[in-house]
């Protein structure tokens, strides 16, 4: 999975499309999630790293990890799949 | 040395359903290729851009195109005696034809325009979008001209409410039942006169491109803008300039396929699949051009220079993520100057 190239994130979260002119805010966790996909780690190296940081279960993680996937895709922010 | 021209447009209605000339006058004050005095065009005495002496250097009123070409032309006599015209940029659709027509005429005057053609101006009409679409295979949604206000009642023969009921130079409403559909008809023709157009009502985000065509089927600037604000009449408050490939494919095509000669606006829906549907043509600058201006692509210059003769280079990049934020203001106006545009038709 990988983000568009052209998505630009700023350090204060705020996401911008410049292909569709839209933008979204996302929090300093989102900031992290984003930063790690983009950086194409793989969802076992996110997850452990997520669960090193905070105080979490597994399975919170990946309903949360799946949510912003889900929302990411729905709003056009992730490479269509080949 | 820069040369300095006299240049006159028209639009100066800045209201909330804004014309062009105010955004255009910015335009051309900030030409980096030449100087200009900007000769204002009005209809009516409150249009806001008459008091705006910073960019209109002077205001005359002007016949309503009802009035007919001969009117307009014997008006455009006495103002290019006053004014020494180089160039007239009508920014109004209904007024376009007029000075079509006179084009030739003010040509001998010295005069220039850089308008569309009158086959141009009219295959873009609303009434004629479906076979436009068809013509140059371009996405439009399907619609249909009525004349009476019985047909309004057959309508789902061939389309779904919710429908767009338009006039033909101005104003959209969406209807949801056919009684909203006969209110709309009534208030639109009352003002527009006829045909109304019914249209397909497309889902989605609404997306506008502002171009300039050199008339030979090159694009010369090209900006497409999201809207992000949207007033109740459907007019852009807020925009901001974005990179599509697609819109910018699809103004390549337009320009290339129709030849389009002057500056227009391309209104496009996209739907949620990514689809995009070309709604409207406007042949003229949109109210945002400033926009344009802000990213780099100084439409109204290269506009004018084209109109003198000159070889414009084609823009070939522009900001992305600039916006565009309009406001009201108001100004303080002696009312001195408001009886001398009322009562001597310039100022």
């Amino acid at each position: 999975m990988k983000i568009k190239k052209d998505i630009a994130i700023s350090d204060s979260g705020f996401v911008f499309n410049p292909a569709s002119g839209e933008s979204f805010t996302v929090n300093s966790i989102g900031i992290e999630l984003f930063n790690f996909i983009r950086e194409e780690k793989s969802y076992e190296e996110i997850k452990d790293l997520m669960l090193d940081k905070y105080d979490t279960i597994e399975a919170t993680f990946e309903n949360d990890y799946q949510d912003f996937i889900a929302i990411m895709e729905y709003n056009k922010l992730i490479e269509d799949k080949e | 040395m820069k040369p300095k021209y006299t240049i006159a447009i028209s639009g100066l209605n800045a209201i909330d359903n804004p014309g062009p000339g105010v955004a255009v006058a910015r335009g051309l004050k900030e030409a980096k290729s030449f100087d200009v005095r900007i000769i204002g065009f009005s209809y009516e005495s409150l249009e806001p851009g008459i008091y705006m002496h910073d960019l209109i250097d002077k205001v005359y009123q002007i016949p309503y195109p009802t009035a007919g070409t001969e009117t307009l032309m014997a008006r455009m006599q006495y103002i290019n005696k006053q004014e020494n015209l180089d160039l007239i940029i009508p920014n109004f659709d209904a007024e376009l034809f007029s000075f079509m027509k006179i084009a030739p005429e003010l040509e001998k005057l010295g005069i220039r325009t850089f308008l569309p053609t009158e086959e141009q101006l009219e295959e873009r009409q609303k009434i004629n979008l479906p076979d436009f679409g068809e013509k140059y295979d371009i996405k439009v949604p399907s619609s249909k001209a009525i004349f009476e206000m019985s047909e309004i009642y057959h309508l789902t023969d061939d389309f779904e409410y919710p429908l767009l009921v338009k006039g033909k130079f101005y104003d959209a409403y969406v209807a949801y039942d056919a009684e909203q559909a006969r209110d709309y008809f009534n208030k639109i023709s009352a003002k527009w006169g006829l045909p109304i157009i019914i249209q397909e009502f497309i889902r989605g985000n609404e997306y506008n491109i502002t171009g300039l065509g050199d008339g030979e089927g090159n694009t010369i600037a090209a900006v497409p803008m999201r809207k992000q604000y949207i007033t109740d009449k459907g007019k852009a408050w807020g925009g901001i300039s974005i990179a599509d490939t697609q819109m910018l494919e699809l103004t390549n095509k337009f320009i290339r396929q129709t030849k389009w000669r002057g500056g227009f606006e391309l209104e496009l829906m996209k739907t949620q699949e990514g689809d995009f549907y070309l709604l409207e043509i406007n042949p003229r600058m949109p109210a945002w051009i400033y926009l344009a201006v802000g990213v780099g692509q100084n439409i109204p210059e290269a506009l004018v220079r084209l109109a003198m003769g000159e070889k414009v280079p084609a823009y070939k990049s522009y900001e992305v993520g600039k916006m565009f934020i309009r406001y009201a203001y108001d100004m303080i106006v002696d009312i001195k100057e408001f009886e001398k545009i009322s009562t001597l038709g310039e100022l």
